[in-house]
């Protein structure tokens, strides 16, 4: 109690402070830089990934994350696309589509 | 077995000259045979660091086209023993050395040395090529700011890529008030981003600036002081002794306001 009011009295613990900032900043541009994947490459990527599952399913285009994360030296990459819902017809008309071109 | 270290960091001005003078000094200062080898052509400054400028004859150039013999090259500290200092060409384009010329020159240099310290230029490019290819060991300077760190991480790649196993990382220039204020990224921060191992820390302190104007190597000065502490430090872990605790910068920079402010905290 005592303490947050000196901390506030001097602004020691400004919320948004550089120091994270720059860490924020620097763990993304450094898991990029480790990839060799620029920004532009992700995002192309992001959008043809995102062609292919819309043929199945419907996603929630606003709630995608699509990010390189970088840990211990190695990077990945994250993809989270949430499913509004299954495309059955769309499923079916494929199956049926297979099946045509096997016979 | 001597061993080959490249100092190096990517971006320009972090400190790689200061810390090979003040390294190469401790480490003599324990007793070891030491090459200091200025990489930086066309921009040698290692000599001026070292306050040795009016004694270079010839330069690294003048050996490898075969102009003079190495050992003629090779100026020794008259101040330390143990101490020599292999001179970077002023004068000469830097691309008229390959690395593997370098290699050669810095693996004959070795036979007779216990460590030879290779002051890298700033870059990638190939003045950065020549300085690491006779090393084995890295270690990377960075500072506490974003471009520093990126350039770090960059290089780390590189010389890992290159083979150099033994990469370790020397944080210089932290400001403990700016930390403690969260305007400085703080060593365990730069760690968490760059995943190297730690060999050293060293404050911003403005006795390395008066040090370099007189030419005299803060680990000379019989004053003891906290940089001159931190590359002694450095020194001994290069040595082995893993155990030599890391300097504690934010309980050096103390000051009223701050114990107060912990004594809240409780
Ligand atoms: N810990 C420190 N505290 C204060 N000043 C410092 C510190 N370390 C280095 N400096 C100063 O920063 C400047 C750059 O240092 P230095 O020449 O060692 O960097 P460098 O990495 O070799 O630069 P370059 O990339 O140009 O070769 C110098 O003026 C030096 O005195
Ligand atoms: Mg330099």
């Amino acid at each position: 109690m005592i303490n947050e009011l000196i901390e506030r009295l001097f602004n020691w613990s400004n919320t948004n402070s550089s120091r994270d900032e720059a860490k924020r900043r620097l763990k993304l541009v450094i898991a990029h830089d480790r990839a060799g994947i620029s920004p532009e490459m992700i995002e192309s990527m992001r959008q043809e990934i995102l062609e292919v599952i819309a043929r199945y399913l419907e996603i929630d285009q606003d709630e995608t994350e699509f990010t390189l994360e970088s840990d211990q030296r190695i990077t990945a990459l994250y993809a989270n696309f949430p499913i509004r819902k299954v495309k059955r017809q769309k499923l079916l008309v494929r199956d049926e589509e297979s099946e045509t071109t096997k016979t | 077995m001597s061993r080959i270290i490249v100092i190096t960091s990517g971006k320009g001005g972090v400190g790689k000259t200061s810390v090979t003078a003040n390294l190469g000094m401790a480490l003599a200062r324990l007793g070891r045979k030491v090459a200091l080898v200025d990489a930086d052509f066309g921009l040698r400054n290692l000599d001026l660091i070292l306050g040795l400028e009016n004694r270079v004859v010839y330069t690294a150039i003048e050996v490898i086209a075969g102009e003079c013999r190495l050992e003629q090259a090779l100026v020794k500290d008259k101040r330390q023993a143990g101490l020599v200092l292999l001179p970077a060409a002023q004068n000469r384009n830097k691309d008229a050395v390959t690395p593997t010329q370098m290699k050669d020159l810095i693996s004959n240099l070795a036979k007779n040395y216990d460590y030879v310290l290779v002051d890298s230029p700033a870059g990638i490019e190939t003045g950065f090529r020549n300085a690491i290819a006779a090393a084995t060991e890295a270690l990377i300077i960075t500072t506490p700011e974003v471009a520093a760190v990126r350039d770090a991480d960059r290089v780390v790649g590189l010389l890992e890529a290159h083979e150099i196993k033994t990469i370790r990382l020397i944080i210089n220039r932290l400001r403990p008030e700016m930390i403690r204020q969260n305007e400085m990224l703080s060593m365990e921060d730069i760690l968490d981003l760059l995943v190297i191992p730690l060999i050293g820390i060293i404050p911003d302190d403005e006795r390395i600036i008066v040090s370099s104007n007189r030419g005299e190597p803060l680990v000379l000065d019989s004053k003891p002081s906290l940089p001159g502490m931190a590359f002694e430090n450095i020194a001994k872990r290069l040595e082995g002794k893993e155990e030599v605790p890391f300097l504690d910068l934010m309980a050096h920079n103390d000051n009223l306001i701050n114990r107060i402010r912990r004594l809240f905290k409780g």
